[in-house]
């Protein structure tokens, strides 16, 4: 399945989509892909699969422990396509999240050949806007990959049009300024991005950074297409005794999310 | 929009904040507004003669420039194989290095936008203290971000900041160094952003910080050539500086970058030796990549991962460097090499002995270097080579690490009998 077809079936079905993130390779390689598609059996319509990066400067402090763990276990680029490879296996689209630095270390048209021969459905870059680099665009094009840029609140009206412009698949709205990690409170900022992203694109908007609670998805689920949550996953993971218990931890977390993206 | 003579036939950027294949921008949306407003701002004050007044008033009146300089004939004549060692002495700057230049200027730029607070990263601690000190003079909110491994080797500094009035924020992810403490500032910066100014200490980072700082450090050069010429009346054969981020030596080799006859020799940090792997040897051992916003040189490994850094040197600690040093490598027009731990130390300790000046042991890179080009241009063009030497900073920050060296103390601190 695409994102876009697993964002159409969101929308046909009146509700959001749920997208979840783990990093690949916390505490293993193995063990994130087992947590990964227990997500997908309990209700995440889309995965994002996190490729661990030494200096993931927006990122919070839950999953930077996570991510060091990863990478203190060896994990590699490789490894991680294939856990994209068996969370696509499962028939959910699976997106990587990576900063820059890895993806062109490996090659950007290399990437993205492998992911596209991986199963993978595209890319999701929080330090990299379209007018960064001319060498990520083409290649995704190339092999039919979604770019999923980010737009913030502190966007111009010009820059979230760019930015969708060059979106493929869906857009990001990061919700607060800030890194990622769970808040109390979903801010106001949310409804009045996603109003603005709505303006310059038909894509269907994500709006993630800080949700942790069915809550919280059903209040973004009210102005949104799809909710984002990825801290409040890595938690469980970060607090479980051993890895079925992460799974298991990470599955009810995301039948709970499941239902407040249908709640709205 | 690129004002400064050399910028422009030297350095072909074909888009604003590269330098050949090197600079640019990589950093999350939420922070391409501030950048922007931060570039627009700067190139408004840069036209603005009240801002530039204010900037040369605080640089003379409050640092005390044009910093001298001074021939360090004994070092020359005992340590540099007869070569003249002409030492630009930024160590006598206010706070104790040259790091108060863009400090004071990017404080200007701040209370231009209007903001209230200030965020700095810190390695050896001089940008924090010069950073805390502006802050202090102009009545800004200041924290500081330091690796936890640095407050430990720079106490001193970690004191000297709080006693300015700023919060020092110890970071202990990663390798709790120099690295981790940008990414710590700008996590800072992506949540604060509103009210908040980015004091970037080097010429690294996204754009516009690599030509921000490069442009209020540039006076360092500007300054020496005159002084070198008065002295001389010829311009130095070779200009020496060490590498952390890079703004010492940008800002000394910026005025000889025409001056083809004048070699540019950038001195890094080759910690145990670069043989060891551990170093902070970025250009002599890296490879391109994008770290901390920009493309450059950067220690990676196979996957892109940063490499941990190490050197003796807080302030050369850093596994990165700034962009235009990469193209000014790529180019040939400027050479980098490493120094090791030792060799720094031991240029330390005579710079210490035969001219009564204890330099920063970031700076003391530059010193080994100089003894090294003072060697290779005595043998091609016998003695009486002339080196300009950028003495970036002061030693007292590191006598703590110097007295334990060289045995004067234990490993507790007391002073051996
Ligand atoms: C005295 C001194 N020299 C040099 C440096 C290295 O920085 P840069 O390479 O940006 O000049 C530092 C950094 O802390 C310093 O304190």
């Amino acid at each position: 399945m695409t994102t876009s077809v697993a964002f159409e079936k969101a929308r046909a079905e009146g509700r959001a989509a749920l997208v979840g993130y783990l990093p690949a390779g916390y505490p293993s390689v193995d063990g994130s892909i087992t947590a990964l598609r227990a997500m997908v059996q309990a209700g995440v319509d889309v995965v994002e699969v996190g490729l661990p990066y030494s200096d993931p400067l927006i990122d919070g402090p839950v999953i930077q422990r996570a991510v060091d763990g990863a990478l203190r276990a060896g994990t590699t680029t490789t490894d991680v396509l294939r856990v994209v490879e068996a969370v696509a296996a499962t028939g959910a689209p699976a997106v990587v999240m990576s900063y820059w630095n890895p993806l062109g270390r490996y090659g950007a048209a290399a990437f993205a050949r492998d992911l596209a021969a991986a199963g993978g459905s595209g890319v999701i870059t929080p330090d990299l806007t379209p007018d960064a680099d001319d060498a990520w665009l083409p290649a995704a094009r190339e092999h039919g990959l979604d770019t999923v840029f980010l737009v913030a609140p502190s966007s111009t009206d010009e820059r979230i049009a760019m930015t969708t412009a060059s979106c493929r698949g869906f857009v990001y709205a990061t919700s607060v300024m800030g890194v990622t990690g769970t808040r109390d409170q979903v801010s106001d900022a949310a409804s009045v991005l996603v109003s603005r992203t709505r303006a310059t694109t038909e894509l269907p908007v994500a709006v993630g950074l800080g949700v942790s609670d069915a809550g919280q998805a059903a209040e973004i689920a009210a102005f949104a297409d799809g909710v984002v949550v990825g801290s409040a996953f890595v938690r469980r993971m970060l607090e479980a005794p051993d890895e079925p218990a992460g799974a298991a931890s990470v599955a009810e977390l995301a039948g709970e999310l499941a239902g407040g993206v249908r709640r709205r | 929009m690129d004002t400064t003579p050399g910028g422009g036939h030297v350095l072909a950027a074909d888009r604003p904040g590269r330098f050949g294949p090197y600079g640019g921008r990589y950093v999350p949306e939420a922070l391409v507004a501030a950048l922007d407003e931060l570039d627009r701002e700067y190139a408004a004050a840069a036209q603005d003669p009240s801002f530039t007044a204010e900037l040369d008033h605080l640089l003379t009146t409050y640092s005390g420039r044009p910093t001298p300089l001074t021939e360090a004939a004994r070092f020359g004549a005992e340590a540099a194989h007869g070569a003249r060692i002409l030492l630009k002495r930024e160590d006598l700057n206010h706070t104790g290095s040259h790091k108060i230049n863009n400090v004071l200027g990017q404080a200007l730029l701040t209370k231009r936008i209007g903001k209230q607070r200030v965020i700095a990263e810190t390695g050896a601690g001089q940008h924090g203290v010069a950073t805390a000190t502006a802050a202090a003079l102009m009545g800004l909110e200041c924290v500081i971000y330091m690796g936890e491994e640095d407050t430990r080797r720079q106490a001193l500094n970690v004191a000297r900041m709080r006693l300015l009035g700023a919060t020092v924020i110890p970071v202990s992810t990663g390798s709790r160094t120099l690295k981790d403490a940008i990414n710590e500032a700008l996590r800072d910066w992506v949540t604060n952003v509103e009210t908040t100014n980015y004091v970037f200490g080097t010429v690294a980072g996204p754009h516009p910080f690599p030509t921000l700082v490069r442009d209020l450090q540039r006076i360092i050069g500007v300054e020496a050539r005159q002084q070198v010429l008065d002295l001389t009346g010829r311009l130095p054969d070779a200009v020496a500086a060490c590498v952390g981020g890079g703004s010492n030596a940008i800002g000394i080799f910026h005025a000889f970058l025409d001056d083809a006859d004048v070699a540019l020799y950038g001195f890094e940090a080759g910690g145990d030796g670069v043989a060891t792997g551990r170093h902070a040897a970025t250009i002599t051992a890296g490879s391109p990549g994008v770290l901390h916003g920009a493309r450059s040189y950067l220690l990676q490994d196979e996957m892109g991962q940063t490499i941990e850094s190490h050197s003796i040197s807080a302030g050369l600690d850093y596994p990165g460097v700034g962009p235009e040093h990469s193209w000014l490598k790529d180019t040939g027009r400027a050479a980098y090499e490493p120094v090791d731990d030792a060799e720094a130390m031991e240029a330390f300790r005579v710079l210490c002995r035969t001219e009564g000046i204890i330099p920063a042991i970031e700076s003391s890179h530059a010193l080994a270097g100089a003894r090294r080009l003072g060697e290779r241009l005595g043998k091609q063009h016998g003695p009486g080579a002339v080196i300009l030497v950028n003495l970036s900073g002061r030693g007292d920050k590191d006598v703590d690490t110097a007295a334990k060296w060289f045995g004067i103390m234990d490993e507790s601190g007391e002073v051996r009998a």
